[in-house]
């Protein structure tokens, strides 16, 4: 992973005097709160229901053992020993106190992190593929891209006051698991004929109110010339973003106002100004970059196909377990492994300072000291041998970790909701728990197979519900807490945004709302069909008038 | 006279900006005016022998509209209706990288002390702190961050083209 030179410590050190100062003046009442607010945004800081809510950035995910430790150490000393993992990959703690975050920020720069620009309307922290470096799929390693836009876009001058958050997504694999096309701006690697590297580049994609799928204005981009392409871009919508109407201010309205082929224009005549500036991406610093993602020293091993079979005959949840939560590498012999932070009756994502000191013991013994926040709010352990997996499968089992649930039902992508959550209209976790609870059986969530479920509080979607094949968002109808359930999404290539399937339901009803989408699902489905396959074939209808119907 | 940061330091302003509604006359009457964009482009002629004279543009005006003119101005201001809006950090870089303009480039409207460091990578060089606020203060803010990763006019290369090895 990428380690900090002088340089970057010292911007890091420089920003928590920076915090620590405006914290102090802050207090002291010689910022207002609204002067203060759009710095502690920049900060990761929300102010909200129960107390502050801290989110450190975790630049495309990825961690070492040692940040883990220090992670668990904050949540001990300063919050109430659990964090959540949010769905950009960040760690937010609920329950921070505003006058400790300087120390926290302190802390966090003594293991080369920072909580800059985790909110605010500025450049979030870039996301990718979970899977990058490790993926059979991979075409390119998004990595060495994603922090040479983490550092471009750390306190871009001209970026630090735009109309509204801007998020980027990396994907350099056949799949798409990094949700790019509803992203602001999302990158896909790609070769060109000549075998030239490149990117595609899609504009305007997004949830939240006003949900959409990006537009593609570059199909291929020269690596030299991404950060002055970017620059356009945020160029373009910094001077030209509606600022008048906070719901309308994201870049897709300007995209869709304009076109994206006028938007593409638009952006061409600003970059023909400076491309080919001093901005132009270097070899020397591609490689001084990527240099920080090569392969760790893998040992030269064979796949364990015969024996892992033998364990799976023996132990019918090992195998369970296999079948859901180990993804297949690149390297012979070594498998990705995937921490279900989805154990029901734990909100989702949400992971105690214990849990997270065994996974930095876990990442220290089985995965070269890594591991890798999802953006579905699990864990990975990308680098395990195969002929470890089931002693590791054991210890994942004593630490809560080991539901093998990934991909299933019951892996629900959730906001934090109404529970901490200031913008929220509706409670989510609660919602999520009790779908938990109705499917508690793993025969059954096994034979439903791949289905994404995502909750959201409110309209600005941070639980993605537009994007799962059953999304659930909590909508607010005369003061009372009601859900509205969407069909049909998809955050992978060809993304696609949910339907809704009618009037919203009262919390208690949701459960047996999900059993009767399921059970249409079951009575359709033909013996190779997902979820969303069936849907797509048979239609909103068949599922509606189940629903409904019985409401009678 | 009111008190504003020019080049890092705290000084005594020579200057006197002219409201948006103002006229022709009020510029005659005026030493050292910093005329509204829209004056300027009804009265080109009569504004052009003025010297030293300024210009100052709104939010949502555009620095092409002034592009060709740059020249009749010691005093470019552009205006921040509130400290959340960013636009002009955009329009100070063109008027700098783009434009070359060499005059004053004057931050005017709701300037507090923390949009002052990314001001001044934009090419800002002049700043008038709001009212209620103290500019000595704000001067801090100028140094808090000693390194920066981007280019931007303070700073014309990227730290990838200035790291030592």
């Amino acid at each position: 992973m990428y380690i900090y030179d002088n340089y970057d410590q010292q911007i890091v050190e420089d920003r928590v005097k920076q915090f620590r100062d405006q914290t102090r003046r802050y207090f002291a009442g010689e910022l207002s709160e609204d002067e203060f607010l759009p710095l502690r945004l920049q900060n990761g800081l929300y102010v909200q229901r129960q107390a502050p809510m801290l989110r450190i950035a975790v630049p495309y995910g990825l961690m070492s053992s040692k940040q883990i430790r220090m992670l668990a150490h904050i949540t001990r000393k300063y919050d109430k020993s659990y964090a959540h993992i949010t769905t950009r990959t960040n760690v937010q703690l609920n329950w921070p106190a505003l006058e400790d975050v300087p120390d926290i920020l302190a802390d966090l720069a003594s293991v080369q992190m920072h909580a800059i620009q985790t909110s605010g309307n500025c450049i979030r922290n870039t996301t990718t593929d979970q899977f990058a470096g490790v993926a059979r799929d991979e075409l390119v390693d998004p990595r060495p891209w994603c922090e040479l836009i983490r550092q471009w876009s750390t306190f871009h001058p001209e970026f630090a006051r735009l109309p509204r958050k801007f998020k980027i997504a990396v994907n350099g694999c056949t799949n798409d698991r990094a949700a790019t096309e509803v992203h602001d701006i999302g990158l896909e690697a790609v070769h060109n004929d000549a075998g030239e590297l490149g990117f595609r580049v899609l504009v305007g994609g997004g949830l939240g109110r006003t949900p959409i799928v990006g537009s593609c204005i570059n199909e291929f981009l020269p690596w030299p010339h991404l950060l002055s392409y970017l620059e356009a871009i945020l160029r373009v919508y910094n001077r030209f973003g509606r600022r008048d109407n906070k719901f309308k201010a994201r870049i897709k309205i300007l995209v869709k106002a304009l076109s994206p082929e006028v938007f593409a224009e638009r952006v061409n005549e600003e970059w023909l100004h400076i491309k080919d500036g001093p901005i132009t991406l270097t070899q020397e610093e591609v490689d001084r970059i990527s240099q920080h993602f090569t392969d760790p020293d893998y040992l030269i091993l064979e796949d364990q196909d015969e024996a892992l079979a033998k364990l799976d005959e023996q132990h019918p949840g090992f195998a369970r377990w296999r079948s859901r939560n180990v993804t297949a590498h690149k390297k012979p012999g070594y498998a990705a492994v995937t921490l279900s932070l989805k154990k029901t009756g734990i909100a989702p994502g949400d992971v105690t300072d214990k849990q997270l000191d065994a996974i930095a013991d876990l990442a220290d013994t089985y995965s070269f000291s890594e591991a890798r926040n999802t953006h579905e709010q699990n864990i990975v352990l990308a680098d395990v041998e195969q002929s470890k997996l089931f002693e590791l499968w054991q210890q994942l089992r004593e630490h809560g970790f080991a539901t093998p649930n990934i991909g299933l039902l019951t892996d629900i992508i959730c906001c934090p909701g109404g529970d901490f959550c200031n913008l929220a209209n509706a409670k989510s976790i609660p919602i999520a728990e009790a779908i938990q609870n109705r499917f508690d059986s793993l025969d059954y969530i096994f034979d439903i197979g791949d289905l994404d479920l995502n909750i959201s509080g409110c309209m600005n979607a941070c639980g993605h519900h537009h994007v799962g094949n059953i999304g659930i968002l909590g909508v607010d109808k005369k003061g009372a807490e009601f859900y509205q359930v969407s069909l049909g999404g998809n955050s992978g290539r060809a993304a696609t945004l949910g339907k809704i399937l009618g009037p919203a339901f009262a919390q208690d009803d949701i459960p047996d709302v999900i059993s009767k989408l399921i059970d249409v699902y079951i009575e359709h489905r033909t013996p190779e069909e997902h979820f969303i396959d069936t849907f797509q074939r048979i239609g909103i209808k068949t599922f509606k008038e189940r629903v409904y119907a019985s409401n009678n | 006279m009111p008190l504003i940061i020019k080049n890092d330091q705290v000084i005594e302003d020579q200057w006197t900006l002219l409201s948006a509604d103002a006229q022709l006359e009020d510029v005659l009457q005026t030493q050292q005016a910093i005329v509204p964009l829209t004056l300027w482009q009804q009265h080109k002629n009569q504004l052009k022998p003025i010297k030293p004279l300024g210009v100052w543009l709104d939010a949502h005006e555009v620095i092409e509209d002034l592009a060709d003119d740059l020249t009749f101005f010691d005093v470019i201001a552009l205006n921040f209706p509130a400290f959340t809006d960013g636009r002009h950090f955009s329009s100070a870089r063109l008027l700098r990288e783009r434009y070359a303009y060499t005059g004053e480039v004057r931050a005017i409207g709701d300037v507090l002390r923390d949009q002052l460091y990314f001001m001044q990578r934009c090419g800002f060089d002049a700043y008038v702190i709001r009212s209620d606020r103290c500019p000595h203060d704000a001067l801090k803010s100028l140094t808090e961050l000693s390194v920066s990763y981007q280019a931007a006019y303070d700073q014309n290369l990227p730290l990838y083209r200035r790291r030592s090895a």
